[in-house]
């Protein structure tokens, strides 16, 4: 069945926009698999193109991890730079103390993340809004503090070094292989298929619900403390892989000062600027924040001791000028049903909401 | 023994006692009424019979059970859905999204099941969505499946509300003001559609200030003012209690004067 998209004047730009995503939906994830795949054995790969594209995709993959919690469940954390950190030395500790293999390490780290998210869950569930993000910011800082003085465990303000990069059959991963990119590649599209997975069950709707109107939710039989806690518990199993990996690109070495609280604040800035609650918004945030501080020095010269001001600036004039996000639009694309229920209603010919989605 | 039988509750705010020993009753397949003056603690009795407060004296019994102490989660599961006086929508979901929630604690998979799509997750889901579409449709949305809950003009927020009491498969609905904002033609047809809930076996205990559609729909009302009962009977009965029409018009003199 062809669709008519008809034109932007007739049904607006989003309309028409995704209509069409929808309606060639195959062949572009086709097409972007293909440039994905394709983009280390490209002649632009080379070492800095590398480095950039592998932070983009991580920041990504951060950005999701804090979504979960923030985007769909409506908690606000400024400390996601602690799990982060428990990541990154768990995943770096076993891999150099006890000789894991990187593998098992990074599942390890997601773990104890997750762990920890749980017991930082714990007493936040009779605290929101600001009083939240209060706790999650002091959160923060005691993982910094550890991390810093725990010296036998940690190496204090030294950090760890000769972190070993990761391998498979005798395949070493590294930046200059394209490896890294490989890796963050998989894991960032695993974790997106996962969070749109969340998004459609129960699960999803219980986070958005409690998000929306928690009494409400409540009422409909929804075990808020319990799903707040499962909100912590995987965004911070997110936040600690995505910190495992970046235990290895970083030159083998990392150290406390690399999961400071700045890191959390550029974290929530992926998941604001790009859009809250979206998956797209992750990769495009972190597209925008990442390019950033790359490409503004090399084009605006002359600016260049005021870019954090401007920085700065464009955030707040995003959150004053579009708050849901620069790509946090509502889909005008009909209810994704599943595809038994789509068939069920076609056999008793009602089409709920007929061709058309949402109307505005 | 009663559908719902809820006996001396009293909640006090401080000083005040908002509900003071109200006694009442439902029986299955009824439809009936709490109505009074503002402030009167309407509103505060579907918060204790839902377990939002606790009560500081009586007892509730719902199908031969005890609830009061309940939380709201164990009320729901037990078949007691409620609207809200204030709409309570999950604003930036869908409609039909926001029926689902009410599925929510009938809805049984894990969350390994939903983050690996089983057959058995799938089955589920499709399940829960064709009834969701059916509420829907039954109570006139259908045309409003993929919207979102924001956009709808206030009278299809309410009904919204109400598809979302139903999709929790209670047996007994409260329905607080659900009327509210709604034009004559609106609540003509909200009204037939509450009908239409107690044919389908529903039960609903109603909070009302639409006086044709309480009159026209009511097996019994209840009166409260000042948390206290002070009238209990048939439509008839009520229109023509003298402490009811001093309660809501405030004294013989301008009662009669109404006449």
């Amino acid at each position: 069945m062809k669709k008519k998209l008809g034109t932007i004047r007739e049904n607006g730009f989003l309309y028409v926009f995704e209509h069409f995503i929808d309606a060639h939906r195959a062949a572009l994830i086709a097409l972007l698999a293909l440039l994905a795949i394709a983009f280390p054995y490209t002649p632009v790969a080379d070492r800095s193109t590398q480095r950039i594209v592998t932070m983009i995709l991580l920041y990504a993959m951060l950005g999701m991890g804090l979504n979960v919690l923030t985007g769909y469940a409506g908690m606000v954390s400024l400390g996601h730079a602690g799990f982060y950190g428990i990541g990154a030395y768990c995943c770096a500790l076993l891999t150099t103390r006890l000789n894991f293999s990187f593998w098992p390490a990074l599942l390890l780290a997601g773990c104890l993340a997750a762990l920890v998210g749980f017991l930082l869950g714990l007493p936040s569930l009779r605290l929101s809004g600001t009083y939240l993000s209060i706790v999650t910011l002091g959160f923060c800082e005691i993982v910094q503090m550890v991390l810093k003085q725990w010296d036998s465990v940690t190496n204090g303000n030294y950090g760890i070094r000769n972190i070993p990069k990761p391998e498979l059959f005798g395949h070493q991963f590294n930046l200059q292989n394209g490896g890294f990119y490989q890796i963050i590649l998989a894991l960032s599209v695993l974790t997106a298929l996962g969070c749109l997975a969340i998004k459609r069950s129960k699960y999803g709707r219980a986070f958005q619900a409690i998000r929306d109107d928690e009494l409400a939710a409540g009422m409909m039989g929804v075990r808020t403390a319990r799903y707040k806690i499962l909100a912590f518990v995987i965004s911070a199993f997110i936040t600690g892989v995505a910190g495992g990996f970046y235990s290895v690109i970083n030159n083998g070495y990392i150290e406390p000062n690399n999961f400071v609280f700045n890191v959390s604040v550029l974290i929530i800035s992926v998941v604001v600027v790009g859009g809250l609650g979206t998956i797209r918004g992750m990769f495009f945030g972190a597209a925008l924040l990442q390019l950033f501080p790359q490409v503004f020095p090399q084009v605006f010269r002359f600016l260049n001791e005021w870019r954090f001001v401007i920085y700065g600036v464009l955030l707040v004039a995003a959150m004053r000028f579009r708050p849901q996000g620069a790509l946090g639009w509502q889909s005008t694309l009909p209810y994704p049903l599943s595809r038994r229920t789509r068939e069920e209603l076609a056999h008793r010919s009602v089409l709920p909401g007929g061709e058309k989605g949402a109307t505005p | 023994m009663s559908f719902l039988n809820v006996e001396g509750i009293t909640l006090r705010f401080g000083g005040l006692t908002a509900v003071d020993g109200v006694n009442f009753h439902v029986e299955q397949g009824e439809i009936v009424s709490l109505i009074g003056p503002n402030g009167a603690g309407k509103t505060t009795v579907f918060n204790m019979l839902t377990g939002v407060y606790r009560l500081d004296a009586g007892q509730i019994e719902f199908m031969g059970r005890r609830i009061d102490g309940r939380t709201p989660q164990e009320i729901v599961t037990l078949g007691i859905a409620r609207t809200f006086q204030n709409l309570r929508l999950f604003p930036k979901m869908r409609v039909i999204e926001n029926v689902l929630v009410g599925a929510h604690i009938h809805t049984n998979y894990s969350f390994f099941q939903s983050l690996f799509r089983t057959p058995a997750f799938r089955r589920e889901e499709s399940e829960k969505e064709l009834r969701a579409v059916e509420i829907l449709e039954s109570i006139g949305l259908g045309h409003r499946v993929n919207d979102y809950a924001e956009g709808l003009p206030y009278g299809e927020q309410r009904k919204v509300e109400i598809a979302r009491a139903m999709a929790t498969d209670a047996k007994l609905l409260l329905l607080d003001e659900p009327a509210a904002g709604m034009n004559p033609a609106e609540s003509e047809e909200l009204l037939r559609f509450i009908l239409r809930l107690k044919e389908a076996g529903y039960t609903v205990l109603l909070i009302e200030h639409d006086m044709r559609v309480v009159m026209n729909i009511s097996d019994r009302i209840y009166v409260l003012d000042h948390g206290k009962r002070i009238a209990e009977g048939r439509p008839e009965e009520i229109v023509n209690d003298a402490r009811v029409i001093r309660a809501y018009l405030g004294g013989e003199r301008e009662a009669n004067a109404e006449d």
